[in-house]
């Protein structure tokens, strides 16, 4: 036992453990809504003890068994429940309480995972499902990081859970013959929750790079579950690569601060390490997808000293098998940004022009600093005002504005 | 095992198929079910007559009110049901999958409430 404790720790304690928790308990007792119950009662039951007793050595377990109690007893309690509770309350009445082996409690979450970004639940409820029950954030937290009312989001939660308990969505790692169709919904989700932390079109700042870390904890799990899928490994390497740089993305207050811009000794050098490793494993395993390719473009740039020193016409190579592989007008327009350095901002005008991006303040942004490149002046503006009018990310909207002034 | 419901559905204002379309069609959905019914999924199916042919009855304060249907004009109909019998959402949604190849319209799937114990 450590000494005393407070309820800071605990918090932490809940952000690491639950999630690990209710997967445990989904399985033991099939019932999603059970399990959630449980594991937040287990918790309220430990701040309390916890304060006067101290953190236990194994705080997870602790709270596995406790919550293992708390949902047998409600169980007892609501006798007219369903056969299955009583087949799971005669099941696990008489165990005993070791800890479950390491093995089956990540196979848990796994699990979880896949039932949460079922392709029959729709991508926003997935991605809040998958903060709330393996991520263990408060519905509040991600009503907040999304902008909807909490009682919105609460509704959102409970519909998906009487979905996936009404319509029988299982609980189970898919088979190897499926995992194609399934795994790009939960790295989309992944991704998502990255995305939304990193280039937040709106949300507070706290909960948002609460959000990054949250979506690099979930790639990490996942990469660690299913080592021999590499779009796993290469959406983990990515989002290492990208969260490197995060802190020199704004300045002191706030304001974004473009890649070429930055100050490149403020990136973790930790972070890239892992992250270039991963990308080497990718290309020696060589079976490249959409992430690992991304993740490989992200390496180059992760790779060169300054920005004068970056090799684009490496990045462009890779940004043209990411265009055959995943040709989207967003692919596109990136690769532009490739064009213009290799081939001069003319070429890649003339291609960003050709794209139906209308409104993607991205598009306008890109077309905008083309125009500025080429001495277009007047017609930069444009575009530069179509940006702003597309955004409401504050970072974003300052660095437009800045860009529109020096015009 | 639960029990869903896979419902066929068809826009209302569709052409009529060709005789071919249909002959092909009827095939296409004859094999499913035979295959359906062989994996022991099977518990009932049937295509239904065009919205047209619909009645609506409605019990109301003691008094039975009959219309001409359908109950509502959508711009879908129902066109015809499975019943089928599964272990969980997955393999309901492979048997709808193919369900829906083989009548080539799209196909909801809805599980029926467990019968109280």
């Amino acid at each position: 036992m450590v000494p005393k404790t407070d309820d800071g720790a605990v918090e932490l304690i809940f952000r690491r453990e639950s999630g690990r928790a209710v997967a445990t308990l989904t399985r033991l007792f099939g019932d999603i809504d059970i399990a959630e119950e449980a594991v937040q009662e287990a918790f309220v039951t430990a701040t309390s003890r916890w304060r006067e007793m101290g953190i236990p050595m194994n705080p997870g377990g602790w709270i596995v068994t406790t919550a293992k109690n708390k949902a047998l007893d409600r169980i007892r309690r609501e006798s007219t429940r369903g056969d299955r509770h009583v087949a799971a309350l005669l099941l696990h009445d008489n165990t005993d309480q070791a800890p479950e082996d390491r093995g089956s409690v990540e196979d848990d979450r796994l699990r979880l995972i896949f039932t949460c970004c079922h392709p029959a639940l729709a991508p926003e409820t997935q991605i809040a499902l998958t903060l709330r029950l393996l991520a263990g954030l408060q519905t509040t937290e991600i009503a907040r990081a999304f902008l909807v009312p909490e009682a919105t989001m609460a509704q959102r939660l409970v519909r998906a859970k009487h979905k996936i308990r009404d319509a029988g969505i299982p609980y189970r790692v898919p088979q190897a013959s499926e995992l194609p169709s399934r795994i790009p919904p939960v790295l989309a989700v992944v991704y998502l929750i990255f995305n939304e932390g990193y280039a937040a079109s709106h949300g507070d700042d706290l909960v948002r790079s609460e959000l990054c870390e949250e979506a690099v904890r979930l790639a990490r799990l996942l990469a660690a579950l299913m080592p021999d899928e590499l779009e796993v490994t290469g959406l983990l390497a990515l989002l290492l690569l990208i969260d490197a740089r995060r802190p020199a993305r704004t300045t002191r207050d706030g304001s974004l601060v473009v890649l070429a811009a930055q100050d490149r000794s403020r990136w973790d050098t930790s972070l890239i390490a892992e992250g270039l490793e991963l990308v080497r494993d990718c290309l020696r395993r060589n079976r490249p997808g959409p992430y690992q390719i991304q993740a490989a473009i992200n390496a180059v740039h992760c790779d060169a000293r300054s920005a004068e020193s970056t090799d684009w016409i490496q990045i462009l190579q890779l940004y043209d098998q990411l265009l055959a592989l995943a040709p989207t007008p967003v692919v596109a327009l990136n690769r532009s940004v490739a064009v213009a350095e290799v081939d001069g901002p003319g070429a890649a005008l003339q291609l960003v022009s050709a794209l139906r991006l209308d409104g993607y303040h991205p598009y306008h942004a890109t077309r905008a600093d083309l125009l500025r490149r080429l001495g277009r002046s007047d017609e930069a503006r444009v575009e530069y005002l179509a940006a702003l009018a597309n955004t409401s990310n504050e970072s974003e909207r300052g660095f437009l504005e800045e860009r529109l002034r020096v015009l | 095992m639960k029990q869903y419901l896979l419902s066929v559905h068809t826009p209302a204002d569709a052409p009529m198929p060709s005789e071919e379309e249909l002959g092909a069609m009827y095939a296409s959905v004859d094999a499913f079910n035979a295959e359906l019914q062989a994996a022991g999924g099977w518990v009932f199916a049937g295509g239904l007559y065009p919205p047209s042919s619909a009645t609506v009855v409605h019990a109301r304060d003691g008094e039975v009110v009959t219309t001409d249907g359908p109950f509502a004009e959508t711009k879908e109909q129902l066109g015809g049901v499975w019943i089928i019998e599964a272990s969980d959402l997955d393999a309901a949604l492979t048997w709808a999958g193919k369900a829906s190849a083989s009548c080539g319209a799209p196909v909801e799937v809805r599980p029926f409430q467990e019968l109280p114990a």
